[in-house]
């Protein structure tokens, strides 16, 4: 029963009420950054990794502190989806196509408190999922060498390019984008600078924080300036807020076919999360019927989706935790949250800092309740934070970014840097250019060029190295065919696009 | 069409010049059998050649602003370069409460209400961020409080 002696490492630190204080204050803060439009679940917690860092918390903590936000986040993104038809962010698109509909046919109330549960079900049968799976797949990736190691990095930019976005060419200039950003710098094996054109203040090379608080939140500024901030009224009375036990009862089975459909999902490194919610959505689609009228405002079709959604969410967290690879867009602003705190995720962190691992487990499972007592009962307040208007909203956002990342380093340059990062945002989305590869390019560029140069170093020089295990082989093949499968498969999968009214 | 071509073209022509400056990286006496280059250079091949892709075959173009709107948008990021230059000299409060004023004037254009939400939130961030996380921030210039 080594599974419940680490818990009760876990419960030990998560129960204390420092951190259970840390716990609650996340998940409220996490609800809040999810419900307000134009700061989705990766944009919120990546102004706050520097803000966390500056209040110098330890690891543990600070892990709690930013996991607790980004499941509040998940749950707090149901709320904008269904009262705004705003996604908070790529996975959250699938809650809108029944959660408006139905909201507008002035069930608010119900849909906000049946995605509620839903959310709940998913984010707790997945929190198990990673209790379970963590482990067993910590022990496999021991096997992994650096050709393996290097075979996994293209699979997740694979993936991440094949399915989660429209178009593959776009979608691997973004990944080469991130990879190419994270080139710049001292060579960590030769010692040379390398492409930093003779500014000194490249020689440390670009800090992930900067990219991602200019490519999330920056961009996010433009796009309100750009739309002058409509459509972001609330369209549809809330009421009184009651318990629908009927319509619960009835999506018992959809919740529980969505969490294990989206926990799947979100362990597949890459894509994760976003095709979590969707393979949710489609399959409850798809075994409801025409008679089952989805995208009509029922009931099964906020539960599908929500469950799937934080159930990817949790599963996202197994391959980040053992191999390091994030599973989604939001995983990888929390791997780089690890990376600030340096602690390096891997199979190595299972043995060495059990009490990390464990304590992040238990308070994810504590966060949990947490946000279900703050979601159902409480929900009222958040939708009052909806109206909190863009144009006191978006300014502050940018506040808050400057000074998070003036704290970390202290050099305009930083700050110049990341509003490039923002008008490279901008840019990228308006053609359609995911930007979640470029994150994972910054992240993980050094990793893999790492992994290549030491694998070469293995087999002196010999190319076919890559290629001479099982599990590099498998996982080439699983790359090639989750980036090339998709575009035939483009006809049969098409992604619904946002109702619009 | 046309910007999915010039987004493409742009795109091949950075990567020529990455892997043209990765092309000058200097390898130490240190040398492994991949060296410092061939990664770099792997990435600009790759993105190169996404990008002639992306040049043959574009999508549809996406709903650019207008002209005016472009204006608005070149002087956010006028505001926000200034801002960045001003962090560091002037203090926290009056440049945020400028560039505040500023971005939220551009996002709702009512004068009034824009200049109150920048001085609102320019003094309540101060607030938050020194007394609640204890942040070492500067309020005003070094040389007015000596």
């Amino acid at each position: 029963m080594e599974l419940l002696s680490n818990l009760a490492i876990g419960f030990d630190i998560a129960l204390s009420p420092y951190t259970l204080m840390l716990a609650v204050i996340g998940c409220f803060i996490g609800t809040i950054i999810g419900a307000l439009p134009g700061l989705g679940p990766s944009n919120g917690v990546a102004i706050l990794i520097p803000l966390t860092f500056t209040m110098g918390l330890d690891a543990t903590s600070a892990l709690v502190l930013m996991t607790s936000v980004y499941y509040g986040a998940m749950y707090g993104g149901r709320i904008s989806s269904i009262l705004l038809n705003i996604p908070g962010d790529e996975p959250a698109l699938m809650t809108t196509l029944d959660g408006y509909p139905m909201a507008k046919a002035g069930r608010a109330g119900d849909a906000l408190v049946l995605s509620g549960v839903a959310s709940f079900v998913g984010a707790f049968l997945a929190t198990i999922g990673l209790m379970l799976l963590a482990p067993l797949l910590a022990r496999v990736a021991f096997l992994f060498g650096p050709a393996e190691y290097f075979a996994l990095y293209l699979l997740a930019f694979a993936t991440l390019g094949g399915m989660a976005s429209n178009n593959q060419a776009k979608a691997a200039i973004a990944s080469c984008i991130g990879l190419g950003i994270a080139m710049i710098g001292v060579d960590n094996n030769s010692g040379m600078p390398r492409l930093t054109g003779g500014n000194m203040h490249l020689f440390d090379g670009i800090d992930f924080l900067v990219a991602i608080v200019g490519l999330f939140a920056i961009a996010e500024v433009f796009f309100f300036i750009e739309s002058h901030g409509k459509n972001t009224s609330i369209g549809v009375k809330l009421e009184k807020v009651t318990i629908p036990v009927k319509d619960i009862m009835a999506s018992g089975w959809t919740m529980l076919r969505s969490s294990l459909v989206g926990f799947i999902a979100g362990v597949l490194p890459g894509a994760g999360a976003s095709l979590g919610s969707f393979l949710a959505y489609m399959s409850e689609k798809s075994i409801a019927g025409e008679k089952g009228g989805f995208g009509t405002g029922v009931p099964k079709g906020i539960a599908a989706p929500e469950a799937g959604n934080n159930a990817a969410a949790g599963g996202a967290l197994v391959p980040m935790l053992t191999l390091g690879v994030p599973g989604s867009g939001t995983t990888a602003v929390l791997l780089a949250l690890l990376m600030t705190l340096n602690i390096t995720p891997g199979p190595m962190l299972f043995t060495e800092r059990p009490e990390v691992v464990w304590g992040l487990i238990a308070s994810l499972l504590i966060a949990n309740f947490v946000l279900l007592l703050m979601n159902v009962p409480m929900v009222k307040i958040f939708v009052k934070i909806l109206s909190v208007p863009p144009w006191v909203l978006l300014p502050g956002v940018t506040m808050i970014s400057f000074v998070g990342i003036y704290s970390l380093s202290g050099s305009y340059f930083d700050l110049l840097l990341m509003v490039a990062f923002g008008v490279l945002g901008y840019v990228l989305r308006k053609l359609d250019v995911p930007t979640v590869p470029v994150i994972l390019g910054i992240l993980l560029g050094g990793h893999m060029e790492d992994a290549l140069r030491r694998a070469m170093v293995l087999s002196s020089g010999d190319w076919t190295f890559l290629f001479s295990s099982g599990i590099s082989i498998t996982l080439w093949i699983v790359a090639i065919v989750g980036f090339v499968a998709p575009m035939f498969l483009r006809n049969v999968l098409r992604k619904p696009q946002r109702i619009t009214d | 069409m046309a910007s999915d071509r010039i987004f493409g073209a742009v795109v091949t022509l950075v990567a020529l010049a990455y892997i043209a400056s990765a092309m000058q990286i200097q390898s130490s006496f240190m040398a492994d059998p991949v060296g410092p280059r061939t990664f770099p250079i792997l990435i600009g091949s790759v993105a190169a050649l996404c990008g002639i892709i992306v040049a043959v075959k574009p999508d549809p173009d996406p709903d650019w602003p207008m002209l005016a709107t472009f204006g608005s948008l070149a002087v956010a990021v006028l505001v926000l370069v200034g801002y960045a230059y001003a962090l560091k000299p002037l203090g926290f409060l009056i440049p945020t409460a400028i560039t505040a004023s500023i971005l939220s004037y551009q996002i709702e254009p009512r004068a009034g209400r824009a200049v109150l939400a920048g001085i609102g939130l320019s003094i309540g961030l101060f607030l938050i961020f020194k007394f609640a996380l204890g942040l070492g921030l500067v309020p005003f210039p070094k040389s007015l409080t000596g």
